[in-house]
């Protein structure tokens, strides 16, 4: 930062202070320059979040304006009420989302992860030819549009579908996969002789869903979704991840490979804690990413199975639009939004150096892996993941 | 040794020739089957030839679907969101990394918490604003929302922090005004990240979905990502029809895939946009 002036003012004027001073002409451009992005942020951003937080506090319908309206009256919390305690059907639709997306999240951000790195360690090995061929290969799923990926998910996975027929040819019957709610822990209890509730778990639990319809695991039909998921992300998590392995250098591998470390010891312990901010990364954006869950969602509204692949982000968007509640649409997205939060700061704690001792040397690393860019790789992989078919990550510097 | 490591380097290939296989399978499967009859697709959905190779899926979308008017109203959008985009980000970004005013690390700090507001617990919530504002089923209201996005703005604030300042004192001496000297002296330097934010924006408004699904509900302002979510989902006509459904995510996926083999190199950069050259 050394100068910037329309006139050509001493230099030392500017120089010493960090604060905000500049001349006047340098102010005014400051502003204008960025008053378009703080017009569009503003107004369809930080305004939106302000009226959505008074309209879930309120009975407005959707007719008419939810401001200055004589019919609009503050409820209080009521709102939150009907899909967190009070007992109907609302709640049990809203504890069914919040199970489906929990099964959702809980296996695509560990799968897609770990493949991502698998990829990433596959396709970054010296000696590998076509290393374009293959790069190219696992991230062009990553560029599609989540409609047309999954119109094409719909065609593999339909009941005489290509999957079934691959897997007829290993004498496996497919089954009927977007037509089928079963549960997978539900179907592996099954098949140890548990076919139904045991006593007691068919009561209404948490959020109005029983304790046997907890543990349901994902349906057979969110299981094709969560591996669509997979399908579209691990490109951009692969190039993420390769991003920092080329940043960490081979020496570093190869140096422990001379100190007799096989090449699976030398990956988990030298390899893999110098990605760790690349892991915290490629995590943070998977969580974000899966908990807003949506085109999918939207697109397989209409099959058999639906109910068990419902996201809170959808039954945001039912309410509002179907169910002509935009109060409860917006109670739900803030809940939506506190999960986020709350899934990001646990993340980061578990993540969280605990060692003291080690607290330097990790930084170091840190800095050789991130390239001192840490805000922007987030940026970018945040603008990455935007664009591609898993849309809805608004990014996450948290 | 020798031999173990070409073992192992076998092995790999064998898992990346898979693995690969199975990435590439659907869409040339998807490409494959959008030529077979409706009969075909679904009795031999496998079949890499097909037996009466069809432009009938295409012919129906092109004459019997609203599709060119969704793939018109795509174009316009997105050739829109792009341009201003990327000119609103790179401006927005310029005065953040140059210029010297009161209020511009609030600016900051404020970009850098909106980075963190997920974007589909925004969709009822923009919903709410755009009605208010009428401009609900518009492309006002579907337009407007995207020309600015804090992301695309924090990967040019990197890359205009790489140029040296010094650059700009010349122009700066020579009278040329903030403007001139953004516009004609440091943008044009910064190209590497203007192709970067240019193609994320590209995709991400071709691509976008959900919100066209809360901003419009009129048939005319479909776009292909809606126009074609409605034909997927089954909501026009009925049986399987796959030919169509894929002839319809083939053509959609076109201009993606071109932007994506033509700039491929930097699309996959791994040093990150931000980087030079």
């Amino acid at each position: 930062m050394t100068t910037t002036s329309n006139a050509p003012a001493p230099r030392t004027r500017r120089r010493g202070g960090r604060g905000p001073a500049g001349n006047r002409g340098e102010a005014v451009a400051g502003w204008l320059f960025t008053l378009p992005a703080l017009l569009i942020i503003g107004v369809f951003l930080i305004a939106p979040i302000a009226l959505a937080l008074w309209v879930s506090f309120t009975d407005w319908n959707g007719r008419n304006s939810p401001l200055f309206n004589d019919r609009v009256d503050v409820v209080g919390l009521d709102n939150y009420a009907a899909i967190t305690t009070e007992d109907s059907l609302l709640r049990e639709l809203f504890g069914r989302s919040i199970r489906n997306n929990v099964y959702y999240v809980l296996l695509v951000v560990p799968l897609q992860t770990a493949l991502a790195l698998f990829l990433a360690v596959q396709v970054n090995r010296r000696l590998l030819r076509a290393k374009g061929f293959f790069r190219t290969a696992f991230y062009f799923p990553s560029v599609t549009s989540s409609i047309a990926i999954t119109g094409v998910f719909l065609f593999l996975f339909s009941a005489t579908g290509v999957v079934n027929r691959i897997l007829a040819f290993f004498s496996v019957q497919g089954p009927n996969w977007f037509a089928d709610p079963r549960g997978l822990v539900h179907i592996a209890l099954g098949a140890v002789g548990v076919g139904g509730a045991p006593a007691g778990w068919d009561a209404p639990g948490f959020l109005g869903v029983s304790a046997w319809q907890w543990i349901a695991g994902p349906s057979v039909a969110q299981s094709v979704l969560i591996m669509l998921a997979i399908f579209t992300t691990s490109g951009t998590f692969m190039l993420l991840f390769l991003a920092g392995l080329q940043n960490i250098g081979a020496e570093v591998g190869e140096a422990a490979v001379m100190d007799g470390a096989g090449p699976v010891r030398t990956f988990f312990s030298v390899t893999l804690p110098m990605l760790k901010p690349t892991l915290f990364t490629v995590l943070t954006l998977g969580l974000i990413g899966t908990w807003q869950v949506f085109d999918q969602v939207y697109l397989t509204r209409g099959t058999p199975a639906a109910p068990t692949l419902t996201s809170p982000a959808y039954l945001a968007y039912n309410q509002a639009f179907e169910g002509n509640e935009p109060g409860i649409a917006a109670a739900i997205a803030f809940i939506l939004f506190l999960i986020i939060i709350a899934m990001t700061l646990i993340q980061r704690f578990a993540l969280a150096d605990r060692d003291p001792s080690g607290f330097g040397r990790d930084r170091r690393n840190r800095r050789a892996v991130d390239g001192g860019r840490g805000d922007g790789g987030m940026a970018q992989g945040a603008a990455r993941v935007q664009a591609g078919p898993q849309s809805g990550t608004g990014g996450g510097l948290t | 040794m020798k031999q173990r490591v070409t073992g192992g380097l076998i092995a790999g290939y064998v898992v990346l020739v898979v693995l690969a296989t199975v990435y590439i399978y659907p869409f040339v499967i998807a490409i494959v089957d959008s030529f077979k009859t409706d009969a075909e697709a679904t009795q031999d959905p496998m079949g890499l030839i097909p037996q009466t190779f069809t432009f009938a899926a295409y012919e129906r979308l092109f004459f019997d679907t609203a599709l060119p008017l969704w793939a018109a109203n795509s174009v316009f959008i997105t050739v829109v969101v792009t341009v201003f985009r990327v000119f609103f980000d790179s401006l927005a970004a310029y005065a953040l990394s140059r210029l010297r005013f009161r209020g511009r690390s609030a600016i900051f700090a404020l970009f850098i918490a909106v980075l963190a507001v997920p974007s589909v617990v925004l969709l009822i919530p923009r919903f709410l604003v755009i009605k208010e504002l009428g401009l609900f089923d518009t492309y006002g209201g579907m337009i407007i929302p995207l020309l600015a996005d804090a992301a695309g703005i924090f990967i040019m604030k990197q890359f205009f922090d790489s140029i040296p300042a010094s650059i700009e004192e010349a122009a700066r001496i020579d009278g040329a005004g903030v403007f001139r000297t953004f516009w004609s002296v440091t943008l044009p330097m910064a190209t590497p990240a203007l192709i970067t934010l240019t193609i994320l924006s590209f995709q991400g408004s071709w691509n976008e979905f959900a919100h066209f699904v809360v901003s419009r509900q009129s048939p005319e302002l479909n776009t292909l990502t809606t126009g074609v979510g409605a034909l997927v989902s089954g909501q026009l006509g009925s049986g399987n029809q796959f030919p169509l459904k894929l002839a319809a995510a083939v053509l959609m996926t076109i201009p993606v895939a071109v932007v994506f083999f033509i700039f491929q190199r930097r699309i996959m950069s791994t040093t990150e946009g931000a980087e030079k050259g």
